[in-house]
């Protein structure tokens, strides 16, 4: 028993004990029990990746227990710990005990939250096992149990019919990505006669050059290979075709979108790219794929975001596209890049997200933003908070001297696009600049509109009811038959700050969100120091491209920075200067922000080419398939067997059943007996 | 192994058959305390049965021998993978009379006598190693489930037990002149002998198909498959246990103890039809299963998808695919059965199969709900729970074979999480629509007895699956040897320093980026 297994199966044993045990122990030790499970699994992890930080520590693999032996396929419950473990251990463990302690706060009223903490556990001891996995299986392992803690928690609320409908899409359409997982698994076990990770990648450079046959087309072998496991990162990290249960997960509770929809997750994708990466590296045509679907990923969800009007919504769009970023950027070879940007963007985005919690706990569970307004001085807290985060996400700072968390990783990301020497680098480049100016603009959006201005809650049904709750006995008559109107936009409305176990983790997390960038960027990826870091790990750490990301000319290193002034500086025109300014613009470009808020037509395209023709088909098959004709020319065919069927009606209902079974069998070994006599 | 000494598989084929006829001549309530005794006995006998298995000791054990009239000799001993199934029908007998305890209330004797007759038929269609004697008990297996749905069923229980019995029988007309012709040239019915037998490559074909007639029936396969929802439907709850516990495992059995070691080249020859029946299957039946609103008929359409992966699998013709399969029909056995446990406990207190007539039993039934979630996600493959590792050797061998069914097979994944997971959605989540499906109790003290072992065998089989594949590892291992000379090439095969691919590659780039290919420095 090392610390590792105790961080690993300390959060299952702690859901199971809350989940099955809340009838006898009741709610408060549930909650505490995953709480503290959770927080001293932290408090084990962050010496692990200290440790790999200053060079003592080596990667190992602990066995845990056997798991499929069949013949040449044989994997095994084990725990790989290494410089990318480590990384993964702290963010998951941080970010899932900080929303354990956030949730006793935002789900205090809820009437079921034994079962909520056991769910928060269990997720997290699948992603810990999805990250610590040695082989591939044990992966797609930890891949599905968080996509059912996913699926769980989405519907959480499982009352409400669009939680429900949103569950069932997680699960779905990450099973479309797992189907390219599981047949990555199957090429790859044939192949290389395993699934043991380490192996695969030190054998993947002999396959370079060889072809291999798949759906009667002869491809590139390592090509194919990665491109079927990347569907799967695509499906797990929301990346464009695949992205639609993104939006929709956030019909649950809050923490879990900071915890599994913001911070872990989500992106597991980018995790298994780089756990992957040596074998990524055997094919140019599968690191285009990669680069190409990440940049289009980043600038797609960002243009959505720009016109979201629900704030949970928008950050959401900013998940979708900052993932896009990690995987423009592994697919452009930085991945020790793309891992700086998954560790802080983990922290600043589960602040926004977990800022917004406090928002909506403030505002009574609105959650559309034109019924937001002048919340600074109501919620100063969260205000800085979500300041903070916004700061970290835009990449506020100064080149040459230092910023926020995002300044340091997105920049990165960018510069290396621009210097690395892959086929669309600059794809990678250009939608990187362009997006972050897009992120900028919907960042800043969502701070004008929430915190600045004049309050307009009075048009929100959601606080139209507090108030009418808070004033029951009092003037009834005021309140009747619609929004009360108190002058001042509020309806007489007081916001109040959250509570401590909510205002401790947005403390925490800011810490995160302003110093995590400048904390570990040496670690990530400085050339020198990186290349110590990441030798213990399996990620293939490009020095030569690290170098050359700080040899960008100086345009380019003050390109993300200026995109980020322009974006804020529209933002603050349109939602600052001039209140009208946006009505305006989606006047004027009605098409285009047509398009934009409805996602481009994904979910409609997908309902009209996949979901309904479901249906179609089944009922056809059902009706004029197996009863049509199936049993209409099978069984129910000709009237002899009609004759038959009533015949023997009348011998089951007439009692002659037992003779009539009792000479079957006999006369069944009577005609065997004589055919073999005869014989 | 003191197998010679006491014949332990007759006295577990005895056992069920002296307390079914005892069961004829008792009071109700006797006669259900006989059956459970008597299955919860054999039980016992399967798990001793299942220790002293030795995996690496001779093929066949516990062999018995006694010529019997005429030709047909009875002769039992059993392998690794005849034991396993054994230990599945053994398992879920006592669980199918528990489930029967209330629900059935007319006729329990002759019910019980019934169900305690299946458990011998079904015990020696696993055990049996004469040719004939395996025909009468995988025929005479019929009987009693006839008259199971045809007594006991539901309302159009007798159009449902025909077609049952029809579909079943014709299909078996067939093999058994299939099976005198083989025993007339090779001079025995002794299934160990006849499995080392070649019989002529073209022979194989008809024989292939002849006992391809029946065992596809049995599977079922597509298209034969309409007797399977509507005798699920009628059965009552414990005989839509096992059947889809059990009887529908005969088919795979069949495929495995006979086709496959039997008649190789046949086998290899007819793997397109197999395929590609099997591919249409998963596909079709999953979005028939999408739009049922009768919840028997939906699991029972589910069933015809996850049989179809069975068959993919065995017919890989390699250990991965044909583990996986009995892994499959093992884990099917038990996921199903307890799936339709699930709805008779519903059933039971609402006496309907509407699915709309449900609707929100996580509020007033959470345990229910928890361990219904359990089954439903073993359904639909959830790693950490048995339907993955058979599910996932099956298509992991297919894939050798052929990409295409694989792919094919493989949207089984999404297809069963769409229909599983909209069904659970309109049973237990949502708003109480229905006040009396809201007034419900949730499972009691004997329903949380049958669902939770299990439950934890479904668990047992996804994280430790090594339980079950040791017995079976040597035997599939003796099959997959047999029929390697006719092993398909597969459409997967690799080609070393192809030009035409040369594009793609890293190193056609001219720049060093492998790490393991070179240095930076």
């Amino acid at each position: 028993m090392t610390s590792i297994h105790i961080i690993v199966f300390l959060p299952l044993l702690a859901a199971l004990i809350a989940g099955l045990g809340q009838r006898f122990i009741g709610a408060v030790a549930a909650k505490t029990i995953t709480t503290a499970g959770l927080f001293t699994a932290c408090l084990l992890s962050w010496p692990i990746f200290i440790s790999f930080l200053t060079g003592d520590e080596k990667a190992y693999v602990q066995p845990v227990m056997t798991w499929v032996q069949s013949g040449a396929l044989s994997f095994n419950w084990e725990l790989r710990v290494d410089a990318l473990t480590a990384v993964m251990l702290v963010v998951i463990t941080t970010v899932s005990a900080l929303v354990h302690l956030y949730s006793w706060g935002y789900m205090e009223e809820d009437p079921d939250q034994p079962r909520f903490f056991a769910y928060l556990s269990l997720f997290t001891f699948a992603m810990l096992m999805l990250v610590t996995a040695n082989n591939l299986v044990q992966m797609f392992f930890g891949w599905e149990g968080v996509g059912l803690a996913s699926y769980l928690l989405i519907g959480f609320w499982y009352k409400k019919p669009s939680a429900n409908a949103a569950a069932i899409k997680a699960f779905v359409v990450n099973r479309v990505g797992d189907l390219g997982f599981m047949l990555g698994i199957f090429g790859v076990f044939w192949l290389f006669g395993t699934v043991s990770i380490p192996d695969i990648l030190a054998a993947a450079p002999d396959k370079v050059g060889s072809s291999i046959g798949f759906l009667g087309y002869r491809v590139d072998t390592m090509s194919l290979l990665c491109v079927l496991l990347f569907i799967g990162a695509m499906g797990k990290s929301a990346q464009l075709g695949l992205h639609t249960w993104l939006p929709d997960a956030m019909e649950g509770p809050t923490p879990v979108s900071a915890l599994i929809h913001a911070a872990t997750m989500v992106t597991a994708g980018v995790f298994m790219v780089c756990r992957l990466s040596p074998l990524f590296e055997t094919s140019q045509f599968a690191l285009d794929v990669v680069t190409i679907v990440g940049a289009t990923t980043a600038i797609f969800a960002a243009t959505v975001g720009l016109v979201q009007t629900d704030i949970k919504r928008v950050i959401a769009y900013s998940t979708c596209s900052q993932l896009g970023y990690m995987f423009f950027a592994a697919g452009t070879g930085a991945y020790g890049a793309a891992m700086f940007h998954l560790f802080t963007h983990a922290f600043f985005k589960a602040l926004l997200f977990l800022g917004a919690g406090s928002v909506i706990h403030a505002m009574h569970h609105e959650q559309d933003m034109r019924y937001y307004g002048g919340l600074r001085k109501h919620i100063p807290l969260t205000f800085w908070a979500m300041m903070a985060g916004t700061l970290a996400i835009t990449g506020v700072g100064i080149v040459g001297v230092g910023g926020f968390a995002g300044f340091y990783s997105k920049d990165a990301i960018i510069e290396a696009a621009f210097a690395s020497s892959s086929t669309y680098h600059m794809y990678g480049f250009a939608i990187g600049v362009v997006a972050a100016l897009l992120t900028s603009f919907y960042s800043w959006r969502l701070m004008f509109l929430t915190f600045f201005g004049k309050p307009r809650w009075a048009g929100s049904e959601h606080i139209q009811h507090a108030v009418h709750d808070d004033h029951h006995h009092g003037d009834d008559h005021a309140h009747h038959g619609g929004h009360a109107d108190h002058g001042d936009g509020t309806a007489g409305y007081h916001p109040h700050e959250s509570p401590l176990p909510m205002l401790i983790p947005l403390a925490v997390l800011t810490l995160g969100a302003v110093f995590a960038g400048f904390l570990f960027h040496g670690a990530f990826i400085e050339a020198e120091t990186g290349k110590e870091f990441w030798a213990n790990s399996t990620l293939y750490f490009n020095e030569h491209l690290m170098h050359a990301m700080h040899e960008v000319p100086l345009w380019v290193k003050l390109s993300s920075t200026v995109a980020m002034l322009v974006g804020l500086s529209v933002a603050y025109l349109m939602y600052q200067r001039s209140e009208d300014a946006p009505q305006k613009l989606a006047t004027m470009f009605a098409p285009l922000y047509r398009f934009f808020l409805n996602k481009w037509y994904f979910d409609e395209l997908y309902n009209l080419i996949f979901v309904r023709p479901a249906f179609w088909f089944g009922r056809l098959f059902w009706q004029q398939g197996d009863i049509g004709i199936i049993d209409r020319f099978g069984p129910n065919g000709s009237a002899a067997v009609v004759s038959f069927t009533s015949r023997m009606a009348v011998r089951l209902q007439s009692g002659y059943l037992y003779t009539y079974a009792l000479v079957m069998l006999l006369g069944l070994v009577a005609a065997v007996s004589w055919m073999m006599v005869k014989a | 192994m003191n197998a010679a000494a006491l014949p332990i598989i007759s006295i577990m084929l005895a056992i069920p058959m002296v307390a079914a006829i005892a069961c004829l001549f008792v009071r109700a309530e006797t006669a259900r305390v006989l059956a459970l005794g008597a299955t919860l006995l054999n039980l016992l006998l399967g798990a001793w049965l299942w220790v002293s298995y030795d995996p690496a000791g001779a093929q066949w054990q516990f062999v018995e021998s006694l010529q019997l009239f005429g030709p047909i000799g009875w002769k039992l001993g059993i392998d690794g993978i005849s034991l396993t199934l054994i230990m599945l029908s053994v398992f879920l007998m006592p669980i199918c009379i528990g489930a029967s305890w209330h629900a059935i209330d007319k006729r329990v004797g002759e019910y019980m006598a019934a169900f305690l007759l299946m458990e011998t038929l079904m015990i020696g269609v696993f055990a049996a190693q004469d040719l004939l004697l395996f025909y009468i008990f995988f025929e005479a297996g019929l009987i009693p489930m006839y008259l199971i749905i045809g007594i006991w069923g539901g309302a159009e229980r007798i159009y449902a037990s025909y077609k049952f019995f029809l579909y079943t029988l014709l299909g078996s007309v067939v093999m058994l002149i299939a099976m005198l012709w083989m025993i007339q040239t090779a001079g025995t019915a002794d299934i160990p002998t006849l499995l080392n037998t070649d019989f002529p490559v073209e022979a194989q074909k008809w024989l292939w198909l002849a006992f391809f007639a029946s065992f596809a029936v049995k599977m079922p396969m597509w298209p034969v498959h309409t007797w399977l929802p509507d005798a699920h439907v009628q059965a009552p709850t414990a005989g839509s246990v096992i059947l889809a516990g059990v009887l529908l495992k005969m088919g795979g059995y069949g495929f495995l103890r006979f086709s496959l070691p039997m008649f190789p080249e046949a086998s290899a020859d007819f793997i397109p039809l197999v395929f590609g029946l099997s591919m249409v299957a998963v596909v079709y039946t999953s979005l028939v299963a999408l739009v049922q609103s009768d919840m028997k008929k939906l699991i029972a359409y589910s069933s015809v998808a996850h049989m179809a992966i069975v068959t993919v699998g065995l017919f890989t013709f390699n250990q991965q695919g044909i583990e996986g399969a009995i892994i499959v029909m093992l884990s099917h056995g038990l996921v199903s059965g307890a799936l339709f446990l699930c709805v008779g406990v519903i059933y039971d207190r609402l006496h309907t199969r509407e699915i709309s007539r449900y609707g929100g039993l996580s509020i007033n039934m959470p345990k229910y709900a928890l361990l219904f979630m359990l089954f439903t996600m073993a359904s639909v493959g959830l790693p950490g729970t048995s339907g993955f590792v058979g599910e996932f050797l099956s298509l992991a061998g297919a894939y050798k074979v052929s990409t295409w069914a694989t792919l094919i097979a493989t949207t089984g994944i999404i297809l069963g999480a769409g229909y599983m997971l909209y069904l659970y959605l309109r049973i237990a989540f949502g708003e109480q629509k229905n006040a009396d499906a809201a007034a419900m109790s949730d499972i009691d003290g004997r329903e949380m007895w049958l669902l939770a072992p299990i439950a934890a065998a479904v668990l047992w089989m996804g994280v430790y699956p090594e339980s079950f594949l040791a017995p079976i590892r040597r035997d599939v291992a003796t099959i997959v040897e047999r029929i390697e000379r006719a092993a398909p090439a597969g459409d997967s095969k690799l080609k070393a320093n192809d030009p035409t691919t040369a594009k793609y590659r890293v190193g056609g780039h001219g720049e060093e980026k492998n790490k393991a290919e070179g240095s930076h420095h």
